[in-house]
Order: structure tokens, then sequence, then C-alpha cells
């Protein structure tokens, strides 16, 4: 117990802050979510162009999530979650559902070509998001916990 | 203000969506169906006036990838242009400058379609 009191104390020492939003698997959400991120990112002291980047990774995940991770008929009774903990030189972004999830391990610099071949248009958004953050965590637990973590430090 | 429109003109033989707002997985079908209604016409040189466009994610850069081919092999194309620096960062990011000619003026975009006419 003691020592989880001071872990507490660590935390307020350093300044952490937590959100969480969470909202219904529908595209029309995508903008609350970026107008969430962008306002935290804003108070953290990012630039204009750092938040637009921040911006752009968070919607290109939750976009995933929207899409591909529920099947359209459990797209109603499910829920995207956004966490977000803010530090002193970072902000760490956690998006979260309970769908299908995926292989991290095919994420690869698109072939623009072969893109135009195939017309395939999923991929772009993990690309866009490994080139906009510092750092991105995939934990992937299909129908339990799919977890996006990404990182941007203050410069 | 909808959070996003699309407004055609026809010049000639050259048709101009002038995108404005957000354009996103959610307002992407919009879009999508406005070029779609084009290439129905057979109208398949067009210019996309982003002027007003605000923001883009790779759902919206997707609706260029999926009809690019289709234009083409008809002997058009579709050029970009009026892209705000904030805009045109993410179709750089993903390497379109290589793929889509980009204009600064939507005039320029025409002259550069009735130039190839004349050729």
């Amino acid at each position: 117990m003691e020592r989880r009191v001071n872990k507490m104390t660590d935390k307020k020492k350093r300044g952490s802050k937590h959100y969480h939003l969470k909202l219904p698997i529908d595209t029309a959400n995508l903008e609350i979510i970026r107008e969430f991120i962008a306002r935290i990112a804003q108070n953290m002291g990012f630039t204009g162009e750092e938040i637009n980047r921040i911006e752009l990774a968070v919607d290109e995940a939750s976009t995933n999530v929207i899409k591909h991770a529920y099947k359209t008929e459990d797209k109603n009774s499910n829920f995207i979650d956004i966490e977000v903990k803010t530090f002193p030189d970072r902000l760490e972004i956690y998006v979260i559902d309970r769908g299908k999830g995926f292989d991290p391990a095919k994420i690869k610099t698109p072939e623009m070509d072969a893109y135009f071949k195939k017309m395939r248009r999923g991929g772009l958004g993990l690309y866009l998001i490994k080139t906009l953050m510092d750092k991105v965590d995939y934990s992937i637990k299909p129908g339990v916990r799919n977890k996006v973590k990404m990182v941007k430090y203050i410069s | 203000m909808d959070k996003f429109d699309v407004f055609r003109r026809d010049v000639e033989e050259i048709s101009i969506l002038n995108i404005q707002g957000f354009l996103d997985a959610h307002t992407a079908p919009d879009f999508e169906s406005e070029l779609q209604k084009l290439l129905k016409e057979k109208r398949f040189n067009i210019i996309v006036n982003l002027d007003g466009l605000q923001y883009i994610s790779s759902a919206g850069l997707g609706v260029f990838m999926g009809v690019i081919e289709d234009i083409r092999t008809n002997d058009g194309d579709l050029k970009i242009c009026c892209a705000a620096p904030k805009v045109f960062k993410v179709f750089d990011l993903l390497g379109f400058p290589s793929l889509y000619e980009f204009y600064k003026g939507e005039d320029q975009a025409i002259q550069k379609f009735k130039s190839n006419e004349k050729s």
C-alpha cells in the first residue's frame, strides 16, 4: 500500500495527466477525436505543425479501427477508446479496440506503383502513423484488446 | 457550414471539382461519388481544386488513387491545384507529387490541359 502511494506521488511530481475518450464506432466521430487530441497537444505547447502531425496520426489509427476492426453488424455495439497520457517531455496516445486485430509485421513502406496497380488503399494509414510520430508500438490480442501506442516528444 | 462540400464547374472539356472543408474517412465517399459521376459522363480531364480544403487523411488520398488508372487509360488526367501547405504536406509524405501533377493556381492546370490538346 505504501509503495502505491509513493508511486502516485511520483506521478504527480512528474506532472502526468490522463485523459480518456470512449466513442461509438462511427466515422462521424473522427472529427471529435481530432479536436480532442489537438486541444491536449496545444495545451502542452506543441507547435502548429506538430499538432497537425499528431492529429493526422490519431485520425489514421482511429480510422483503421472504425473501418476494419469490427464486422458491420457488430459496429453498433462496440467502442473505440482513445487514452492520452501527458508528461513534461512527451505525449502518449493509445488507440484501443476489442476487434479482430491485424498483423503489424505486414506494415511496409508502400510502393506507390504497386498501390496503383492493385488500387489498394489500406496500409497508407499505418505508414503515415510511423512517419508522423516519434515512436509507435502495437499490442495485438484479437477479440480481447488491440492497442496502438503512439509517442510524440516535445522538441 | 458543412464539414465537407464539393462544387463542380465545367470549362469546355475540363471539369473542375472544388473541394472544401475536411476530407477524412467520413467525407471521402462524397468526394468519390462526385468523381464517379464525372467518369460516368466520360469526362476524363479533371482538376481538383483544394483551395478550401483544410484537412486530408489517407482516406482522402485513397480516393485520388482509386480513380487515376481509369482516368489515364481513357487518355485523361487528374491534376491537383491550390493546396495549402498543410494539405500538400500529406500528399508529399506519400510520394504523390511524382505521380500527380500539382499546380499553384487553377489557371496553370487549365493551361496544361489546353496545351496538351493542341499538341
